[in-house]
């Protein structure tokens, strides 16, 4: 491998993880710290380090200028960009290669290509990857509108070509519908944009959000398997599951096959992610977007097929060929991974950082816990609220759950409020044991069925 | 004259503004009453506005724009 000296251009439970990795394959690992990260895990557990600046993260993590100052100065040959900050920015990858260093992951024409929605529906059309039905772009009139519907079928979602954020969507769930609201909508768009352009997209009523792991050489691409990530609150993720449970095997493996499909056809190099909607009601599944990254939720990809995704990558990003063949990805038991997040679910998850007096682990088998976390670290306010990701297996759901209510019960961190108890909620919760649940689950729980927030205001106040 | 403090709730960085480009929330020196809002804290990504809470004359700040702040740290007074 052509990597000796490795950047980790990130910070909090993915730099440890990271430096973990590298270190398991014998590199040298030099960690980026802002100066609000100073006594942080991932400084104190890399070989070096370097300061980049300020505690904004637009003035040390997001600038490149800075961090390609460090990897310049601290002589490294390879950058590794974690998930979020700099991670899908093709400049960054861009600017990485331009000085004879490896950027750990795609190149940056692919992240540029699947960064563009509308350029990776197209990639996808061309692999053969199923796409939300809809029309293609703006629809000219109730007479092309028409035509689309004719294809989709109802409920359909004309949305405001200008809109953004739910605004200007309306929902049809017959044609009589549909005659009424399209004018409407189209009225609304113009006097709320200034641009009355609709467009039209099949309503998906009761989606789960499923996606595939994959790995790539750029000549050889495998998948390992898919991931479960409906639990979601404000469009984050709080609780994954590996593998998806209630797919039949014919759709789970259709579902693999497309995302494999799709890597082959950008060439793709690294570990990423494909993400798909999938439609309960008549188990059909549509491509979302392509993650060019690792994912916070890598683990439980990993606890169940025993592969260490993040060594993957960089020994992909250094050379080398890729080392496993699809037939050597099985997947082995259930895992469920519970992000937790210094946030106060008492307190409508009001974040709150501090200091953490004291943390104890679990230390069942099965269990791991990725942490930035160690008692007496103090958490700074300027990032995300991210702690630590406790990832549970078992021989199969039912026994992974079960070990996971045990875990959450020993794992203890004192000082700040964090969102443990919600979890200890979730996994105690019958329609998260059965497994029936979606994309819209969550939010509608929390205001229904979460009782532990409740209880805690009232003896609060 | 007695003096009134506001404080910031939560941890943070605290603004003025309510975007880079507007202009501030209160001007030195301006009223305020109990459900104005006279800054906003940003914690952990997440922007968290603060209400005056208190009906006052003369606002006066005591921390510049964009600085961090602690929970409970005096962000300004009023005169009662």
């Amino acid at each position: 491998m052509n990597i000796q000296r490795i950047l980790i251009a990130n910070r909090g439970e993915i730099a440890v993880r990271i430096i973990r990795a590298a270190k398991a394959l014998g590199l040298r690992t030099v960690q980026v710290y802002s100066e609000a990260d100073k006594e942080s895990l991932a400084v104190q557990m890399a070989d070096e380090t370097v300061s980049i600046g300020p505690p904004a993260a637009t003035k040390s993590y997001l600038n490149i200028e800075a961090i390609m100052h460090a990897a310049r100065t601290m002589r490294v040959d390879a950058v590794h960009p974690g998930y979020g900050f700099l991670s899908e920015n093709a400049d960054f990858a861009d600017a990485v290669v331009a000085e004879n260093m490896v950027f750990v992951g795609p190149d940056g024409d692919s992240i540029r290509l699947l960064g563009n929605k509308i350029a990776a529906r197209q990639v996808a059309d061309e692999a053969g990857v199923p796409t939300v039905p809809g029309s293609d772009g703006r629809v000219a009139d109730l007479e092309a509108g028409r035509l689309v519907v004719a294809q989709t079928g109802y409920p359909v979602m004309i949305k405001a070509a200008a809109g953004g954020g739910g605004r200007g969507i309306r929902i049809a769930t017959n044609s009589q519908e549909f005659e009424r609201f399209f004018p409407q909508a189209s009225a609304e768009a113009a006097s709320a944009f200034g641009d009355g352009s609709l467009y039209i997209e099949k309503l998906i009523e009761s989606a789960r959000h499923v996606e595939v792991q994959i790995l790539g050489d750029g000549e050889n691409f495998v998948h390992c398997f898919e991931r479960e990530c409906s639990m979601q609150r404000r469009r984050q993720k709080v609780w994954e599951e590996a593998p998806a449970f209630g797919l039949s095997p014919e759709i789970q493996m259709a579902l693999c096959d497309k995302a494999v499909a799709l890597a082959r056809q950008v060439k793709y190099k690294g570990a990423g992610t494909v993400e798909f909607l999938y439609d309960q009601k008549t188990n059909e599944f549509y491509f979302i977007e392509v993650n060019t990254r690792i994912q916070v939720e890598h683990t439980i990809t990993e606890a169940i097929t025993g592969i260490d995704l993040v060594q993957e990558m960089i020994r992909i990003a250094g050379g080398e060929n890729l080392s496993i063949k699809q037939e050597d990805v099985q997947v082995n038991g259930h895992a469920i991974e519970c992000r937790i997040n210094a946030e106060d679910p008492a307190k409508n998850f009001m974040p709150w950082p501090g200091l953490v007096d004291s943390l104890e682990t679990p230390i069942e088998d099965g269990v791991r816990f990725d942490t930035l976390l160690y008692s007496g670290y103090s958490i700074p306010p300027f990032y995300d609220s991210l702690l630590g990701k406790l990832i549970v297996w078992g021989n199969d759901r039912t026994d992974c759950l079960s070990r996971l209510r045990n875990a959450l019960q020993n794992l203890k961190i004192s000082g700040i409020p964090t969102t443990i108890p919600l979890h200890i909620a979730l996994a105690n919760d019958e329609s998260v044991s059965s497994g029936t649940f979606d994309t819209k689950f969550l939010e509608k729980w929390l205001e229904t069925k979460f009782m532990i927030a409740d209880n805690q205001k009232k003896e609060i106040a | 004259m007695s003096k009134i403090e506001i404080r910031s709730p939560i941890p943070g960085t605290f603004f003025r503004k309510p975007s880079p480009d507007s202009p501030v929330f209160k001007e030195d020196g301006a009223d305020v009453t109990d459900s104005d809002f006279i800054g906003l804290v940003e914690v952990m990504k997440t922007f968290h506005e603060v209400p005056a809470g208190v009906n006052g004359k003369s606002i006066k700040f005591l921390i510049e724009d964009s600085e961090p702040i602690m929970a409970g740290q005096v962000i300004a007074e009023v005169e009662a």
